[in-house]
């Protein structure tokens, strides 16, 4: 796996994420970070800003990864796309696993690449049979060239296939059940598609299979309405985490235990003490969770 | 989600939904003026163009502003309004070809050389290559740079006949144009602008000896010198070719200058 006797991955922090909070790491904060040593569960990269070869960029990651666990998020193999994987890209997701030995490893119900142009953004996947048989065969893919379990990212969404034949749980369902894989719970992701979908977020949330979710994420999303003038969610990572997703967020821990809980916040991006007050608040959920008797008996 | 009724179950026809190919997805991302793809529906199971226009969004703006990070200069140099048009532009005829950004926009420099509205402005360009190679070397492999005394151990008779092995990161930029005074006071901010003589050309060395990108002035015939070089020339051959160019060369200098900013990581059988 590693080159054995390298100095700096035998002091590095234990790989394992705990279930603490963490947040998004950004290059700008990273300086403040490692001199305040702050105290935080993990932190959480794109893998695709560390696909160089060398630079800023890997010196940062590794000063990081000595004192953090670290969870690798990727956002461009395209799992949900209608052609094959990018070997290649699939290649370097591998090779970033064992360079950091991250923790946790994730990608998303999404596809973003078409031919050969990639669109970087998360687009939406039609839930019928034809799209469940090719999302299985990706992951079944990923898992066997990086050798590990991964997390799949519930999307958010703006529009619905007329083509879909059944609903996003239940798809999601039979890919952990054919794959293996293990889901990440995007809560906000949940509160944006229920509301642009004019659903119950705490129905979903009710049947979602919580047995098989590694990690959840957080992050702000932006208002918005629709052609008809329904309310319409952006998932823009830009702000704090909403009041109506700290509240479904509070259920899920609460009803399920703690469970390693990131915070992201991709644009506009704050001074690193604001980050890390989300964060903090995440954490003390967990923690009010995690004390006996509080816990509802499942 | 409650799927809409397909007309089949109306009419007693054969399935006729509507299947969404991302190939027409895609295409109608990257054209503001085609109609948003049959069969993506809102929550009443309608048509929702607005719904499809954040998407349509969400690419041309996150792409046009890694594009903006990229170029600095360029948005300084065309202001934020024009800056957004024009990589609007760009992003809708050359869409990424991989999901790693940091290798997105090594075709800006062409385009804006080749983009009618912008004929007046050819410094831009130049401009873009000296950004462009600034990333490349930002993300390129590590490696140390050559020990500039290094020379001093090849015997005198064999030094005409060096090569040097290029460091991963280095690249010249040559232009008419002053590029390094204009990347210096639209990305670095270090200079006025208001002293820039638009007619003076400008040659520059980019490399990464350790953890910081340097971009260096060549002297005169410098950057033919350093070319050579870098694509495996002899020392002799590549100052040959520089004295061709311009008889202002100075070997000696353009030589030091080289091995001291990190241009190579060794010299070739040594």
């Amino acid at each position: 796996m590693f080159s054995e006797g390298s100095p700096s991955r035998q002091s590095r922090a234990d790989a394992t994420i705990p279930a603490h909070a963490g947040a998004g790491l950004k290059p700008e904060h990273i300086a403040e970070i490692l001199a305040d040593r702050a105290d935080i569960g993990f932190f959480e990269v794109h893998a695709e800003n560390y696909m160089g070869a060398g630079g800023p960029p890997h010196r940062q990651l590794e000063a990081i990864r000595q004192d953090y666990p670290l969870s690798l998020h990727g956002v461009g193999l395209s799992i949900g796309g209608e052609q094959a994987l990018d070997k290649a890209h699939l290649q370097r997701l591998a090779g970033l696993n064992r360079r950091y030995e991250p923790g946790l490893f994730s990608e998303h119900l999404a596809w973003s690449t078409h031919d050969t142009a990639y669109f970087n953004d998360l687009l939406p996947v039609p839930y019928d049979e034809a799209a469940l048989e090719r999302v299985c065969d990706h992951i079944d893919e990923v898992q066997e060239t990086v050798g590990r379990r991964m997390l799949l990212e519930n999307p958010s969404t703006y529009v619905a296939f007329e083509q879909s034949t059944m609903s996003e749980l239940d798809f999601l369902k039979e890919i952990t059940r054919r794959t293996g894989c293990g889901l990440l719970l995007d809560i906000n992701n949940v509160h944006v598609s229920c509301t642009n979908h004019q659903r119950s977020a705490e129905d979903y949330l009710a049947d979602f299979p919580l047995n098989a979710v590694g990690e959840i994420h957080l992050g702000g999303h932006a208002p918005d309405t629709d052609d008809a003038g329904r309310p319409l969610l952006i998932d823009a990572h830009d702000r704090e985490v909403d009041d109506a997703v700290w509240k479904l967020y509070e259920s899920v821990v609460r009803n399920n235990g703690p469970l390693p809980t990131l915070i992201e916040w991709d644009n506009d991006v704050p001074a690193w003490p604001v980050l890390f007050a989300e964060v903090r608040a995440a954490e003390r959920i967990l923690v009010q969770a995690a004390e006996p008797g509080l816990r509802r008996a499942v | 989600m409650a799927a809409p009724k397909s007309l089949s179950s109306v009419a007693g026809l054969t399935d006729v939904t509507v299947r969404t190919g991302s190939g027409e997805f895609g295409r109608a991302l990257l054209d503001p003026e085609a109609a948003p793809p049959a069969g993506l529906v809102g929550p009443d199971g309608k048509a929702a163009p607005k719904r499809f226009n954040v998407y349509r969004n969400n690419v041309i703006v996150s792409l046009s502003e890694a594009l903006g990070q990229t170029f600095p200069a360029i948005v300084s140099l065309v202001g934020d309004d024009y800056f957004n048009a024009l990589a609007r532009a760009f992003v809708t005829r050359h869409p990424p070809q991989s999901p790693v950004l940091m290798w997105y926009g090594g075709a800006f420099a062409g385009f804006l050389e080749s983009f009618p509205p912008l004929a007046a402005y050819p410094y831009l360009a130049d401009v873009a290559r000296v950004e462009w190679a600034w990333l490349q070397a930002y993300h390129a492999a590590d490696a140390a740079p050559l020990d500039p005394a290094a020379l001093s151990a090849v015997a005198p008779e064999d030094v005409p006949a060096v090569r040097f092995t290029r460091h991963p990161a280095a690249a010249v930029v040559a232009s008419k144009w002053p590029v390094l005074d204009l990347v210096r006071a639209n990305r670095f901010a270090t200079d006025a602008a208001a002293g820039i003589d638009l007619d003076e050309p400008q040659a520059v060395l980019v490399t990464r000896p350790d953890l910081e990108v340097g971009v260096f002035l060549l002297r005169p015939g410098g950057e033919v010198f350093l070319s050579a070089l870098l694509e495996g020339s002899t020392l002799e051959g590549a100052a040959a070719s520089a004295l061709e160019k311009t008889s202002e060369f100075s070997l000696p200098d353009c030589l030091s200058d080289c091995l001291s900013s990190g241009a190579f990581t060794a010299i070739e059988g040594y």
